[in-house]
């Protein structure tokens, strides 16, 4: 993991230019990445209070589905999720075409505004679940107590609501601030051009079109050094976990209440669930045209994703199991150092790794032939500190349970791992291989560095197929990578989940 | 024959001191009030954690450097004596290899001891389908077939109801009187001592004290004892 951090950082520095290499357009880029990341968390997160409040504390037929799929936009592939935006607000999407007749222009959503309602679309669910935990993590006594005290909503909200948002949201704020600076596939397909280039888009322009390999290490070394700022100040801030359990439960409230505020809330949550059902409504619809017409590249294409994502869950696997057994053989400072070094990687931009593993591929042998490979690599690292965090109070709990009985038994290596941790980790490691499947599966990120079309992905073919206006056959493949992304992570976390007993 | 010799145990504030000699092929129980260190000693004469000074030895053997599961000796814990997702034969197979690799042979002895703690036929059900009292016999079992010549037991049958208590450390007397092996078991329960043990260790005010015959030692308690009994 080290090396793969390090070592490609290290190849980065070795071909670097000068910093005064630096021109104007690379400075707007750093603007533009910075600009888009702050305004889509703190849209994020503005929107998600109401949301996650009304969700909070009202009950009805479908909450729970609901905020299951709150969860689904984490394993949902970008480049779907686009096209489904563009579907509802792109020039000729329903919103435009609703328009029409009003005698407005169509609304375009190429640059910031896109990159930005792409982030929020992403991001705003995870931000509701995050703010939702923080909800519900007051006791119910506590607004018994409120109740009890004769509190106007706007006392609850001064004693208990505001205290808990103070300490939840610097962290959603910047889990999501994080997420918006390294995420390119939205800035390659929405953004682009001199207003609206991340660093990482200009990092793929000077490798992909310029192919100027010193000025992508160059930007490389800005990325990095942007992500290891923010990732300073994750150590400051307490960064939350990302998939938290026990939303389910509805907060018992026995303050007063209105006619107005269930409105309100009603709204808030309709609004919600629209911005997320419509566009992938509007993928499914389309799609169902364009799926039995596929031309044969596109199988081919999502016969190589599946091999990617097999190879990358497997990867993801390989790495995160010995790193969780050692975090909790060492235990205390040096099993959180190490946790802690898995987790960095979240601020890790795979396109810096994908530049600096093509620097030291270039002399070994042809970059391009090892597109897939190096894609499967660069995933499983992506995918680490999710897996770290599934799997390592796992192997903590299964340890304290049965450790000292296989101690006793002399149950040791292969042994132990093979008879007491397995079987005991099947649910994270379900779990862990199924999501690692499904963000591999959907990347489009260091493939669109490497691959010819010969060796494209789906997300890639896909990405191809748009640019070429082909949009039923856009469409069709966009519905069969839907449908491969979430289907390998179901059948994963649902194999951890049969017959797991006790 | 086990020797605790000038052993020292140090846990934060709390200090424990044992020197005796326990005879090879008795049954001793290890009596005292809760958080007098009985289990505490026990896990320094099972391995799991060091001693501050002393030494313990089997058979004139130094047991100290030796990790948990190479030490001459079986232990059953308060609980998880058996791991919930393998099934009661693989749980007794463990005692003959930590792998798990049984030869046709080793299964035959398998469902033999399994026989003998009277589960025959059960081997196949989880540790979930048995009762309190079988998944104890089916540690037994384990302890049996390991044949380790020193049995501890840190009240594992603690949460059994009275009756199957006696039926449990019954079959645990017969066990190590069929395999000659030595039993040290915690109680914080008289009944429990007199019923197996033909003597006891009384662990109070931070000394574990040489063993003497329960019988006695019950008759005529010393004042520790007598302010732990009421």
């Amino acid at each position: 993991m080290l090396m793969l951090s390090l070592g490609t950082l290290g190849a980065v520095l070795w071909r670097a230019e000068g910093p005064g290499a630096l021109n104007g357009a690379d400075w707007s880029a750093v603007r533009f990445t910075l600009g888009q990341a702050v305004l889509s968390s703190v849209l994020s997160v503005a929107l998600a209070v109401p949301v996650a409040r009304a969700l909070a504390r009202r009950r009805f037929r479908g909450r729970g589905l609901l905020i299951t799929l709150l969860g689904a936009p984490f394993i949902l592939p970008v480049i779907v999720a686009v096209l489904g935006l563009l579907a509802v607000f792109g020039r000729s999407g329903l919103i435009s075409s609703m328009l029409a007749p009003l005698g407005l222009g169509p609304i375009d959503i190429y640059g910031l505004e896109g990159v930005v309602l792409a982030h929020v679309f992403f991001n705003l669910p995870l931000a509701t679940r995050l703010v939702l935990q923080g909800w519900l993590a007051i006791p119910s006594e506590q607004f018994r107590l409120a109740a009890a005290l004769n509190f106007t909503p706007r006392d609850v909200a001064r004693t208990l609501e505001w205290p808990m948002l103070r300490s939840v949201l610097p962290g959603a704020l910047l889990v999501i601030f994080l997420i918006c600076m390294t995420s390119f596939a939205v800035a390659l397909t929405l953004g682009g051009g001199p207003g609206a280039t991340t660093v990482e888009l200009a990092i793929y322009q000077a490798f992909r079109f310029e192919f100027d390999l010193g000025r992508a290490a160059l930007l490389s070394l800005v990325q990095f050094g942007l992500s290891g700022v923010a990732a300073l100040l994750a150590f400051a801030i307490a960064v939350p976990g990302v998939f938290g359990a026990g939303l389910d439960r509805p907060l018992t409230r026995w303050d007063r209440d209105s006619a107005v505020r269930r409105i309100m809330d009603g709204l808030w949550i309709v609004l919600a669930a629209l911005f997320l059902i419509v566009p992938l409504g509007m993928v499914v619809l389309h799609g169902a045209a364009g799926l039995p017409h596929l031309p044969g590249t596109v199988y081919w294409a999502a016969l190589r994703s599946l091999a990617v994502a097999l190879g990358s869950a497997g990867l993801t696997l390989a790495l995160a199991l010995p790193m969780a057994l050692a975090a909790v053989r060492l235990g205390g400072g040096r099993g959180a150092a190490l946790q802690a070094a898995g987790t960095l990687s979240i601020a890790a931009s795979p396109l810096v790794m994908g530049t600096g593993l093509f620097i030291m591929l270039f002399p070994l042998a042809d970059p391009m032939r090892l597109a897939l490979p190096v894609t499967a690599l660069v995933n499983a690292a992506m995918s680490l500190p999710f897996a770290l965090r599934a799997l390592t109070p796992a192997v903590a709990e299964a340890e304290a349970g049965f450790g000292r009985l296989a101690d006793s038994l002399g149950m040791t290596g292969m042994a132990r791992l093979r008879l007491m941790l397995l079987p005991r980790l099947r649910r994270p490691l379900g779990f862990t291989l199924g999501l690692s499947a499904a963000l591999s599966m959907g990347d489009l990120g260091v493939i669109a560095l490497f691959a010819d079309p010969g060796h494209a992905t789906l997300p890639l073919q896909l990405y191809g197929l748009m640019g070429a206006y082909r949009m039923q056959d856009a469409a069709g493949a966009a519905l069969l990578l839907l449908m491969l992304s979430l289907g390998l992570f179901w059948i994963f976390d649902r194999g951890g989940r049969a017959h797991a007993d006790a | 024959m086990l020797t605790l010799e000038d052993v020292r145990i140090e846990q934060g504030a709390f200090r424990l001191a044992a020197d005796f000699q326990i005879p090879a092929g008795a049954i001793v129980a290890l009596l005292g009030a809760s958080g007098a260190g009985k289990s505490t000693l026990l896990d320094v004469i099972a391995g799991f954690l060091a001693p501050k000074s002393g030494r313990v030895l089997w058979q004139g053997q130094d047991l100290t450097p030796l990790a948990p599961g190479a030490r001459p000796l079986s232990v059953l814990f308060q609980d998880n004596n058996l791991f919930a997702h393998l099934t009661a034969a693989q749980n007794v197979g463990l005692g003959l290899r930590p792998d798990l690799r049984l030869t046709a042979d080793q299964k035959a002895r398998v469902e033999g001891a399994l026989t003998r703690v009277g589960l025959g036929g059960l081997g196949a059900r989880r540790p979930a389908a048995l009762s309190g009292g079988q998944r104890g016999r089916v540690a037994l079992a384990r302890m049996l077939l390991r044949g380790r010549p020193l049995m501890l037991l840190d009240e594992p049958f603690a949460a059994l109801g009275p009756a199957l208590k006696a039926d449990m450390l019954a079959l645990v007397a017969d066990l190590a009187r069929e395999t000659g092996a030595t039993v040290l078991m915690v109680t914080h329960d008289p009944a429990d001592a007199r019923a197996i043990a033909d003597q006891t260790v009384l662990v109070a005010d931070g000394v574990a004290h040489a063993p003497r015959a329960t019988a006695a030692l019950l008759a005529d308690p010393p004042p520790a004892l007598r302010a732990y009994l009421g």
